[in-house]
């Protein structure tokens, strides 16, 4: 499939260096993209792919470095010079105008002609044929609003191709798909590879690199640390290149001694504001000392039910105990009133909703507890004294750098700012801690620094539920896993029993519906 | 004849009354359907007709005051483009000053220029907007009730009303079947999406932001030179954010924006005519309630209690690219 | 990483420069528009110090405006740190001044130890009240507050023109306005202070120091005003906090209505003492450019508050001082601070840091 090598290659990026303020996104970044194949690359998150896919696609410009597109230098200021060039993208999250049709959505930018008629007319025949070539069928008079998140990728690749796309670029495209969709989308890149299309595919997960790719460039920490032949290469290698090391060994861990259930749920049902059933009925147990784990792909209602278990928002049916007491159905439930019951949450996105990015550490380090006494000075007022010492306490004890309940908790490093709301919770001292994606965005360090309190949370009787998309961190830390799927857990496992090859297939939504999947009786 | 009589007059006045309303309506839906919130409306038209009534007290032609009144709400549109477009600044906050700069300015320069207590001299008809008489209005003089339709309700009306009612099917065709009116959506829906679509959110906006300048050029021009006849301090007194109620009332669609208009100037006739009318029970008929009664209906409207109006989703967003 | 430019500014910057500059730039502006004229604007300026601060009764004049600009001011500003735009404090401060008749035209054999507080009350409760709306509706029925409180400015002028004009205008009189309230009603004067009797300066601007004090305790030393400034910060995290942020958008704007209904009472129980048109004066707007200068801080809000009110009174002298300088020129300098202030805010920053990165080394 490869072509001779004295073809230029479909893009060569050289010296490509991006910052955002203090981040280092990319650093002098080299790679090489042959025409007419599938390149993928691999890094965790926030190792910069996105970043070096945005700056090819013209979305932002590059700090230094330049880029060659078959053979010849390009300077790419914007979209519509990297659509000249033929290259276009297709964003993990989608570039769709949802109340417009699919015909004027793939008609935006390339309309051809000031009126839109004759251009709507060539473009729908034009759909029409790509529709049959590809597989790519999507009503031209739907609204994006009404589609399927499968069907709205399709929109995405056919208006690149009514563009005249010949480079075209995935950012993490299964992450919101089944995997019957995803193997849609690889036989549609296979089919475009055919046509001569080079297609680039960006993503963290190693079996659709190993599935679909010809070649394969690591990143990691913002550089390229490895390019491969797919077929010179393993998952294994890939894994250790992307991490930079050889995976630690879990940390060890006590057998579990669970204790009474401490967060019971029964039946719970949770819609979205659309009226759409995210939750459609769990039941769960949650004991103290033990770790429960929730994997499932994004966007199967983990979000969701652990939104509704913090407090966060009412679900539409079911019963919530904590430590036995009822609080849902309930007057006084919400997240405040759970904190005073003793459940600690670290919420799945810090930075839209764990953080106050532009108040002090020290005043972040009271969001939520800001009611406690213990901040309070002369006259009842909150003392500014009281709180920095406080915040100074928890960044020194659990490990904050810098240590500095002064700056602004925006500038804190990801993992910094993980390990600041995670003590901010467990210096409670909560009964149930509920954590969501506990490393996401994290770096190593950071990681096992987290891993082991969150156990050391579990040895000190503490019920955990962590929630993750993250297979290796849910093997790591749980006793028991949950699998959902489409609002549903369509599997529970224990530790022992759980492997990836299984938990992948239930995440998948494939497999037996099992009856196990209600809670162990208490 | 005599229903005739009495609704005649109140419905040629409710097309004059809304002509300025119906420009200044269009101008805040090109500019909030491309993503950018005008709260200036009355601003630029308050400038428009300032310098609309100054040009043509000066020159005494009707013509060269409107290309000022556009020049001058212009020039306060480029400085909402540069705070709301180059520098990501509150939209809501810019057009607020830009209703107090207004405001001030032209009083300013009115006491300045003219020293008349803030006003412009008044204008003589040749330098005003005028009534036009259709062709074919005297052959049809003697036909019953056409006869007068056509003298007094379709004809009448100045130039301005026939352009403002004619640019209701221009930006509805515009908005919907042209490149830019795709675009313009695009912009103020989801502006990253048109952005990787190659089409530049700024320039896009900031030709938004000047159509809608115009418009209010238009619009403020029509109030000092075509229904008045000469400027008076504040002389816009709110139409701007009546307008700004028309456009909401209308779901930002322009066909929709033209009957909310018309409804806001049959009221604004009804008041006018009813004026001092003795109503049994209550005395004097408060025609504040029928003034008062846009910004009540556009409340209860956004509230949803009746129906609901969905604003364009970026809009007042600034479009700044960020990780 | 959002607003990472704007954080790098040292604090003193931003809380003092930048908005020195910016009134210095709206100054300089108005100035050029006067060359361009054919006005001397140094003495329009000079006109406008010494008209506003030149002798103890232009001072009094001075306080006495700034009085008002300080409630307006902090009705503004106490809803920007709850994340709201509050468009409305006219309107409010209308719907208070029509409490506040009320109360001091029923109340009028009270004695004045009563019927003070009690007109005081009904005007606070009246504003909080028009202002809760709004903030109901955008909590509850998901209706943008500018929006609708912009549209409640032009229903509150509507129902006082109705009430004074129809309902309430004193018996034979000629004039919109009611009859005078009873001298029970008259907020004393702060002749005791020194400030001549003609001033109109009154025991409003000491309610209007108190009010910054008990503002700034409430919003900055309260676990209640944390909350606020979390919810003003982001919904989500306020969710997240368990901060219930429909109560707290309805209860912030009724704090911001009652904020705004000391216009009222420096104007009709402090100046005017009875209730009549346009009694606001457009101070509910000059609020916004109050807040916007003073950073939204009670003593940002009361500095500048300072600044506007001697902007009005040096304006209103300028008629003596130099005739052929309108006083609507302190219009456009009010809005031009807020033009600069507010929403071109992002203009100066860039080479103000440039200057002192290049001055840091």
């Amino acid at each position: 499939m490869i072509l001779p090598p004295e073809a230029p290659p479909a893009i060569e990026l050289r010296g490509i260096d991006k910052r955002f303020g203090a981040v280092h996104a990319c650093r002098t970044v080299d790679l090489r993209v042959e025409a007419g194949t599938i390149h993928g690359i691999v890094g965790e998150n926030g190792a910069g792919k996105s970043t070096l896919m945005a700056i090819m696609h013209g979305f932002y410009q590059a700090d230094a470095g330049e880029i060659l597109v078959r053979g010849q230098p390009a300077a790419i200021r914007g979209s519509r010079d990297a659509i000249r060039l033929g290259i276009d993208m297709v964003h993990q999250h989608f570039m769709l105008v949802e109340r417009l049709t699919v015909l004027e959505n793939v008609l935006l930018g390339a309309e051809g002609g000031a009126r839109l008629a004759p251009g709507a007319a060539r473009a729908r025949a034009e759909l029409a044929r790509l529709g049959d070539a590809y597989g790519l069928r999507v009503d031209p008079q739907a609204r994006i609003e009404d589609l399927s998140v499968g069907a709205q990728q399709r929109v995405e690749i056919l208006k690149a191709l009514h563009r005249g796309a010949q480079i075209l670029i995935l950012d993490e495209p299964t992450g919101v798909l089944t995997p019957q969709e995803a193997d849609d989308l690889f036989r549609v890149l296979r089919a475009l590879r055919t046509q001569g299309c080079t297609v680039l595919l960006i993503t963290h997960k190693l079996r659709e690199i190993m599935a679909v790719t010809d070649r394969v460039s690591v990143m990691r920490a913002g550089q390229m640390v490895a390019h491969r032949d797919t077929a010179a290469t393993s998952a294994a290698e890939l894994g250790e290149l992307m991490i930079g090391r050889r995976l630690l060994p879990p940390p060890p861990r006590s057998a579990p001694q669970p204790g009474p259930a401490l967060l019971e749920a029964r039946g719970l049902v949770v819609r979205d504001a659309a009226g759409v059933e995210r939750v459609r009925g769990i039941d769960l147990a949650l004991r103290g000392g033990e770790v429960l784990g929730i994997i499932g792909l994004a966007g199967n209602g983990q979000g969701e039910l652990l939104e509704t278990l913090a407090g966060m928002r009412a679900p539409d049916a079911g019963e919530i105990r904590l430590r036995g007491r009822a609080v849902f159905p309930g007057r006084d439930f919400n997240a405040a009133a759970l904190r005073r019951l003793g459940l600690g949450h670290v919420p799945e996105d810090r930075l839209r909703s764990g953080l106050l990015s532009r108040a002090s550490a020290a005043d972040t380090a009271i969001l939520g507890y800001q009611g406690d006494p213990a901040y309070r000075g002369r006259l009842g007022l909150l003392s500014p004294g009281r709180i920095a010492g406080h915040g100074a306490r928890l960044m020194r004890g659990h490990d904050v750098r810098p240590p500095d309940p002064t700056l602004r908790a925006g500038l804190l490093s990801g993992g910094n700012q993980q390990k600041l709301i995670l003590a901010r919770e467990i210096e409670r001292d909560p009964s149930v801690l509920l954590v969501g994606q506990p490393t996401r965005g994290v770096d190593i360090g950071g990681i096992d620094a987290i891993h082991r309190r969150l156990l050391a949370c579990r040895a000190a009787g503490k019920a955990v539920l962590v929630v993750s998309v993250e297979l290796d961190e849910i093997l790591a830390l749980a006793d028991r896993i949950l699998v959902m799927f489409d609002g549903r857990v369509v599997g529970e496992l224990p530790a022992a029993e759980a492997t990836e090859g299984r938990l992948g297939l239930l995440m998948a939504g494939i497999g037996p519906e099992r009856a196990s999947a209600a809670p162990v009786p208490a | 004849m005599e229903v005739l009589d009495a609704a005649l007059p109140v419905l040629a006045a409710t097309l004059r009354l809304a002509t300025p309303l119906l420009l200044a309506a269009l101008a805040g839906l090109v500019s909030e359907r491309a993503g950018i919130v005008d709260v200036g409306l009355e601003g630029k038209m308050l400038v428009g007709a300032f310098a609309a009534a100054a040009v043509a007290a000066v020159t005494g032609q009707a013509v060269p005051g409107l290309l000022a009144g556009i020049g001058a709400a212009c020039l306060l549109g480029l400085v909402h483009a540069y705070a709301s477009i180059a520098l990501n600044g509150s939209q809501v906050v810019s057009g607020m000053a830009i209703n107090i700069i207004a405001s001030g300015l032209t009083a300013t320069l009115a006491l300045i220029w003219f020293r008349q207590g803030g006003q412009t001299p008044p204008l003589p008809p040749g330098a005003r907007f005028l009534s036009v008489v259709l062709p074919g209005t005297e052959a049809l003089a003697g036909v019953p009730v056409l006869g007068r339709v056509y003298a007094t309700l379709l004809g009448g009306q100045t130039a301005l009303a026939y352009l403002a009612f004619a640019l209701v099917p221009v930006s509805a065709y515009v908005l919907g079947r042209t490149r830019f009116g795709l675009r313009l959506r695009a912009c103020g829906e989801h502006p990253a999406a048109a952005d990787t679509a190659g089409v530049s959110v700024a320039r896009l906006r900031c030709a938004a932001v000047l159509i809608a300048s115009v418009l209010c050029g238009i619009a403020g021009a029509s109030i000092a030179t075509a229904q008045g006849a000469g400027f008076q301090r504040d002389m816009v007194s709110g139409r701007g954010f009546i307008a700004l109620a028309a456009m909401i009332l209308g779901g930002w669609r322009p066909w929709p924006t033209l009957l909310a208009c018309l409804g806001f100037g049959l009221l604004d006739a009804a008041a006018i005519r009813l004026q001092g009318v003795a109503v049994p029970g209550i005395g004097q008929f408060p025609v504040q309630a029928l003034q008062a009664l846009p910004y009540g209906l556009t409340v209860v409207l956004l509230a949803g209690f009746v129906g609901r109006t969905v604003p364009p989703r970026a809009s007042g967003v600034p479009y700044v690219k960020e990780r | 990483m959002s607003g990472a430019p704007a954080a790098a500014l040292p604090h003193w910057v931003d809380l003092a420069l930048l908005p020195l500059l910016n009134l210095l730039l709206a100054l300089a502006i108005t100035a050029g528009l006067m060359l361009l004229t054919g006005n001397d604007p140094v003495v329009a300026l000079t006109a406008l110090a010494m008209g506003s601060l030149g002798s103890a009764d232009a001072v009094g004049y001075t306080l006495y405006y700034a009085t008002d600009m300080a409630f307006a001011g902090l009705a503004v500003a106490v809803a920007f740190q709850g994340g709201l735009f509050n468009i409305g404090a006219e309107g409010q401060a209308v719907l208070a001044g029509i409490g506040v008749a009320l109360a001091a035209l029923h109340g009028e054999a009270l004695p004045a130890a009563l019927l003070l507080p009690l007109a005081v009350l009904a005007g606070a409760a009246c504003g909080a009240a028009y202002a809760a709306v709004p903030g109901w509706l955008q909590a509850r029925r998901g209706s943008h507050i500018v929006i609708t409180t912009i549209m409640f400015n032009f229903l509150a002028a509507s129902l006082l023109v109705y009430l004074v004009v129809n309902v309430l205008i004193a018996p034979g009189s000629m004039s919109p306005e009611t009859r005078r309230f009873a001298a029970a009603a008259d907020l004393p004067s702060l002749s005791a202070l020194g400030f001549p009797s003609s001033a109109p300066v009154n025991l409003a601007l000491p309610l209007a120091l108190l009010a910054a004090g008990a503002v700034w305790l409430l919003v900055w030393r309260t676990p209640w005003g944390y909350a606020l400034r979390v919810a003003g910060e982001s919904a989500e995290v306020a969710r997240y906090a368990g901060i219930d942020q429909a109560r707290m958008t309805v209860l912030v704007m009724a704090l911001s209505g009652a904020l705004a209904s000391g216009v009222a009472v420096n104007e009709l129980l402090g100046a005017q003492h009875r209730l009549l048109l346009g009694f606001t004066g457009g101070y509910g707007f000059t609020g916004i450019a109050v807040a916007l200068m003073g950073r939204n801080h009670p003593a940002g809000v009361l500095l500048a508050a300072l600044l506007f009110g001697a902007l009005t009174q040096g304006g209103a002298e300028l008629a003596f001082e130099a005739p052929d300088v309108p006083t609507e020129i302190v219009v456009l300098i009010q809005g031009l601070v807020i033009l600069l202030t507010g929403a071109l805010g992002n203009m100066l920053r860039p080479a103000l840091l440039r200057a002192l990165r290049r001055r840091g080394g």
